[in-house]
């Protein structure tokens, strides 16, 4: 059936909607002048101005170090919350209950929760030992195993457990069964996982503003404070690096995803 | 080992999601201080005497300064409005997307998914420049000779409203995708056979399947954007009273946690039906 014009033309504005902005942040950040929306010319050297600025690269290593650990273990995290989820265990309807709330709980109230926690802690036995990198990895650790679950439990799902059961019969152990037929059938579930728990890591300002402390300012902090002041080109030329490196990601994650449903068809 | 390993999820999101609630909860009986932290113990021993000082002061202090009220319902207000856009603009792109032909299928999901993958604080900065006075739209508006004055939308409403449409509009199509593919095109067929025009066929078939689809997206919408902070923090004007802003002030700027701590819980109080909704929505989609 083909759809009707109103349809079509109701597509490609949305499409417009969500991409025209990001090609406006793009554009403009090869705008030579301090305005960034009045064109004044080519130019790369708001690139420049932003790779030799130590406060930003500062912090993106930290954001880096963050999204990396946190990452990793909102991953193993998820695999294990999913493997409950899906496979039956006890407690399914708390850890169901568990992993959708912070999926949608606003950030604002994780973040205060958190710190408080913390602060708790560190009156009661003497960790974390203060707000820093650790505090952020684990609050990040914490929403991207929500959202890390969410994606394995969705392939998870669609995993014959025939295949298993068979590895069981030939006599492998369940560890074996696990690390040997589970984990590489969930493979690409696991690495959309992993790389969605880093980009979001590396997208907080909310949650890592209440948990960190100083001298651990995250790269979505300062551009925080930054764009609270105006727009500014360093942060153009930093969005379209991001969006290169994103678009770069998220395709890889496409092609391995495409190339491990071939064998299965 | 196959009994204790499952346990560990539990055990991390019960010490870093649940427990802090306790702890807020405890905070926001707790009495201000000047100290580090800042707030009095609510318990303590002394001399072999418990004493327990529970303080209502911070919630009864919420209700006396109306600030707090008309920031509660006015993010409720910007919430609902914000999610039934983003419904109206998701619902017919998620509808195209599952009757589209099944190799661009994959391509438009993943239009849709690409952005929300790239920075969210960037792409709400993205809308700075484009509203602004001199910004792109008021730019080409003007050299299109359609306004002589720019138009004021940044730091107003209107741009918050803009800002969480965009935002969350991944979030609504993606759950109405799911069920709309899901939809049994025998029954579109049947009641067209049967004389229904396709908009009847619409109304009274294709819309009430997807009413799971239209409820999750919007919770899925509706619930953080009540207690957004960074949008109206860079769209949002003076004017734009949002409790998340509230919430932040009171901890960054009043350094008053107990009064925070108050603000949070009586917003979690406010989400906790949409949330026990959505969690409804979601254990059924499980089982079917």
């Amino acid at each position: 059936m083909r759809s009707p014009v109103a349809l079509r033309i109701v597509v490609v504005a949305g499409f417009l909607f969500l991409y025209a902005p990001i090609l406006s942040l793009v554009i403009y950040s090869f705008n030579e002048s301090r305005l960034v929306t009045v064109w004044s010319g080519f130019s790369l050297k708001w690139y420049g101005e932003l790779l030799s600025d130590p406060q930003i690269i500062g912090a993106a290593w930290i954001s880096l170090k963050v999204a990396f650990l946190s990452a990793s273990i909102a991953t193993v995290l998820g695999t294990l919350a999913a493997l409950v989820l899906v496979r039956g265990g006890r407690g399914r309807a708390v850890l169901g209950g568990l992993v959708t709330a912070p999926l949608v709980m606003p950030e604002v109230i994780i973040g205060l929760s958190l710190l408080l926690l913390f602060v708790a802690m560190e009156g009661l036995i003497g960790w974390p030992g203060g707000r820093g990198l650790l505090t952020i990895v684990i609050a990040h650790a914490t929403f991207g195993a929500a959202f890390a679950t969410v994606v394995i439990e969705a392939r998870m799902v669609t995993l014959d457990r025939a295949v298993e059961d068979a590895a069981q019969d030939l006599g492998a152990g369940p560890l074996r069964v696990f690390f040997d037929v589970t984990l590489p059938a969930l493979a690409p579930a696991l690495v959309s996982a992993w790389l969605l728990a880093f980009t979001l890591s590396l997208d907080d300002v909310v949650i890592a503003s209440f948990v960190a402390g100083p001298g651990s300012s995250t790269l979505p902090m300062v551009i925080f404070s930054k764009v609270r002041l105006g727009v500014s080109p360093e942060v153009n030329a930093l969005a379209t690096l991001v969006i290169v490196l994103v678009s770069c990601l998220v395709l890889i994650a496409a092609w391995v995803s495409a190339r491990q449903r071939v064998p299965e068809a | 080992m196959r009994r204790l390993v499952p346990l560990v999820p539990f055990l991390w999101l019960g010490l870093f999601f649940v427990i802090p609630f306790a702890v807020l909860l405890k905070i926001s009986f707790s009495e201000p201080a000047i100290a580090m932290p800042p707030y009095l113990p609510l318990w303590e021993w002394a001399d072999g005497v418990l004493t327990i000082a529970i303080n209502l002061g911070n919630y009864i202090f919420l209700t006396e300064d109306p600030l707090y009220l008309v920031s509660y319902l006015s993010s409720v207000r910007i919430a609902a409005i914000s999610t039934l856009v983003t419904l109206l603009i998701g619902y017919p792109m998620a509808y195209a997307i599952a009757r589209a032909p099944e190799g661009r299928r994959n391509i438009l999901l993943m239009l849709v998914i690409l952005p929300f993958w790239t920075s969210f604080l960037l792409r709400v900065y993205a809308w700075i420049g484009i509203l602004k006075a001199n910004g792109v739209l008021n730019n080409a508006l003007m050299s299109l000779g359609l306004i002589d004055q720019p138009l004021v939308i940044l730091q107003t409403d209107i741009a918050v409203y803009l800002g969480i449409v965009y935002t969350y509009l991944p979030f609504m199509i993606l759950p109405l995708y799911a069920t709309l593919s899901r939809l049994d095109g025998d029954l579109l067929e049947a009641s067209a056979d049967l004389g229904a025009r396709p908009l009847t066929t619409f109304a009274t078939v294709t819309l009430p399947l997807s009413m799971p689809g239209v409820l999750a997206g919007s919770m899925l919408v509706f619930i953080p954007a009540v207690g957004e902070y960074v949008i109206p923090a860079l769209l949002g004007g003076p004017d734009t009273l949002m409790i998340g802003t509230v919430l932040w002030n009171e901890f960054f700027l009043n350094r008053d946690w107990p009064v925070a701590s108050a603000v949070a819980i009586v917003m979690v109080l406010v989400l906790a039906l949409p949330i026990a909704l959505l969690r409804r929505i979601q254990s059924r989609a499980e089982k079917a």
